[in-house]
């Protein structure tokens, strides 16, 4: 995570201390990116210590071993779904779409009731989770290479036209799936109903090793590209008038995307809606449109909303709700207020 | 030069833009003229390589525009559209800024930073470096990414439709404008208008379309002549000559 903070040429004149002054200076100050993101980094930091150190019920060596692994999961999952959504808000030029809109989840959902209804729960459950993991990924980024060049490779080029049949694949997937679970043995369909939550406690480790180098890789794979991704802002004709070529990024990119998406996807199940909140935030909690500030910050603003819930949920709702409804609760408020407050413009 | 060799277009069966040669770039400022829908804007996205040809071959400066580097294509040539929405919020300096994109790839450099200057300076826009797109008037918005162009340094503008909604007064800066380019800077100015009098009084050379050929192509005296522009817009067209100028009437 870069935390740079470039040192200005200090004020040549004193400034006389009034509160006017202060509080002129703090805004200055606070209107630096780095600031801001040092600052997130900071809470983050906290909160993550929150949840390793504090109501300990035993041995802290063994306490620590278990949450270390939900936090190295949290901190994954999290820069995985920050970083791709804004990337594909930046590809797409829309702030209120999140990389699920292809069909990841309804997809993984469809990956695993075929599973399922074809070799029954118990092979199911007996399945090697790396060969599950394995297969998962690999379809799942199948899919959405074959839509993307499909769709956007050849002549048509269009990002609407893919976003189009993403929704209507996703819909289609979504209710073949039900209509499959339906027919299902009811122990069956829980053992798949289990899946469909995501669950960030107890992680495969191997699993978690795997998707955490897919998702390192692919954040290095973005960094080269910062300064395109910010021209990619303007939209393509004027990205193109200033010699980016276009589809070409744009294809690594999405490529870029589906690999994070897919491997998270996999390792914890379905996940992506929490990318809406994390990246509209950023992009208002930076304050700025460049990437090298947004994608940092929406990653730990990832890391905060996953860590933040799960301590929520572990200490004060005692278990006794699903991170994914905790986030999908705020998530939904939030996409409400994103809506009206479009409207109201 | 920009080199347009037997250039067409067709979108399904429409053909855009038929067969079209021509070659701009030996006078400063030349104008595009021509009805909606005679091939003006295909031909800009052609050029700006936004759109491929189906036929024909397009050059810039010897360089084929489906083959070079998008690159450095950037480094010669600037294309500013009609319409140009910007989902993020920037301010004009962020904007202009990136009119160094082809040359700096986004680190800016000291030389950088002088050319960015000069294209606020010269757009007259110091007051409102610090404000967002969205908080200027349509004619300072045009204002604001007729620099970003500047700031990017070529020898080949093109610009569509850049006095679309403004008005009177905010057309005759941006004209004069187009015309200062040209004169002091050596730039060479293609130019879309709907505004034939415009035309008339910035432009060296006139080019007018209609159905997807260039269908008159001279110095602005031999133009602005009420046969070739009744032909061109297939409307009436009256020609007066006011203080020594040619001015079209097509007010009727």
């Amino acid at each position: 995570m870069r935390t740079e903070s470039t040192p200005r040429p200090a004020d040549a004149a004193p400034v006389a201390p009034t509160a006017r002054g202060i509080r002129s200076r703090a805004a200055a100050v606070w209107a630096r990116p780095g600031i801001r993101l040092a600052l997130l980094g900071a809470v983050v930091a906290v909160f993550i210590a929150l949840y390793l150190f504090t109501a300990v019920p035993g041995s802290l060596a063994f306490a620590l071993k278990i949450r270390g692994v939900s936090v190295v999961a949290m901190i994954v999952v999290a820069v995985a779904v920050g970083v791709s959504t804004v990337v594909f808000h930046t590809i797409t030029q829309n702030r209120i779409l999140t990389p699920s809109i292809m069909g990841f989840d309804a997809f993984y959902m469809l990956i695993s009731t075929v599973i399922v209804f074809m070799l029954g729960s118990t092979a199911f459950l007996r399945t090697d989770p790396v060969v599950l993991w394995v297969v998962q990924v690999v379809v799942m980024v199948a899919f959405s290479v074959f839509l993307f060049t499909w769709l956007f490779g050849g002549k048509r080029r269009s990002i609407h036209l893919m976003l189009l049949v993403g929704i209507v694949l996703g819909t289609f997937f979504r209710s073949f799936t039900e209509w499959m679970q339906r027919m299902l043995d009811p122990l069956d369909f829980q053992v798949l109903t289990d899946t469909s939550f995501a669950s960030l406690t107890r992680p495969d480790e191997t699993l978690l090793l795997l998707t955490g180098i897919l998702v390192v890789l692919g954040s290095l794979a973005v960094v080269p590209l910062l300064n395109t991704l910010d021209v990619l802002t303007l939209g393509e004709p004027v990205a193109v008038g200033l010699g980016v070529n276009h589809k070409r990024v744009i294809m690594a990119l999405f490529a870029i995307v589906s690999v994070m998406v897919a491997a998270s996807t996999a390792l914890v199940g379905p996940i992506l809606f929490f990318g809406l909140i994390v990246a509209n935030l950023a992009y208002s909690y930076a304050g700025t449109f460049r990437h090298r500030w947004t994608l940092p910050v929406a990653a730990l603003l990832g890391v905060l909303c996953l860590v933040g819930g799960q301590l929520l949920l572990e200490r004060v709702f005692a278990f006794g709700a699903s991170l994914s409804i905790v986030i999908e609760f705020a998530g939904g408020l939030f996409f409400l207020y994103l809506v009206l407050r479009k409207g109201a413009r | 030069m920009i080199v347009l060799d037997g250039v067409t277009k067709r979108y399904n069966r429409q053909t855009v833009l038929d067969d079209v040669s021509i070659i701009l770039g030996e006078e400063g400022v030349t104008a595009l003229i021509g009805p909606n829908g005679a091939g003006k804007s295909t031909l800009f996205g052609l050029v700006g390589r936004l759109i491929a040809a189906d036929a024909g071959t397009v050059t810039v400066d010897g360089m084929d525009v489906r083959t070079a580097s998008s690159g450095d294509l950037a480094k010669i040539l600037a294309v500013l559209r009609q319409d140009n929405h910007i989902a993020a919020r920037l301010t004009v300096q962020d904007l202009v800024e990136f009119g160094r994109f082809p040359h700096s790839k986004g680190r800016l450099t000291v030389a950088d930073r002088e050319h960015i200057d000069r294209a606020i300076a010269y757009l007259d826009l110091e007051a409102f470096r610090g404000r967002f797109l969205d908080q200027l008037s349509g004619g300072q918005r045009q204002r604001a990414f007729i620099a970003m162009v500047l700031a990017q340094d070529t020898k080949y503008v093109l610009l569509d439709e850049p006095l679309n909604n403004l008005d009177v007064r905010h057309m005759g800066e941006i004209m004069k404008l187009v015309r200062r380019m040209a004169d002091e800077l050596g730039k060479v100015v293609v130019v879309v208008l709907h505004d034939i009098n415009f035309a008339a009084t910035y432009a060296d050379r006139i080019v007018a379309m209609r159905d997807g050929r260039v269908v008159a192509d001279a110095p602005v005296a031999e133009i602005m002549r009420p046969e070739v522009l009744g032909a061109v817009y297939e409307t009436p067209v009256d020609v007066r000559e006011i203080d020594g100028r040619p001015v079209a009437l097509y007010y009727s």
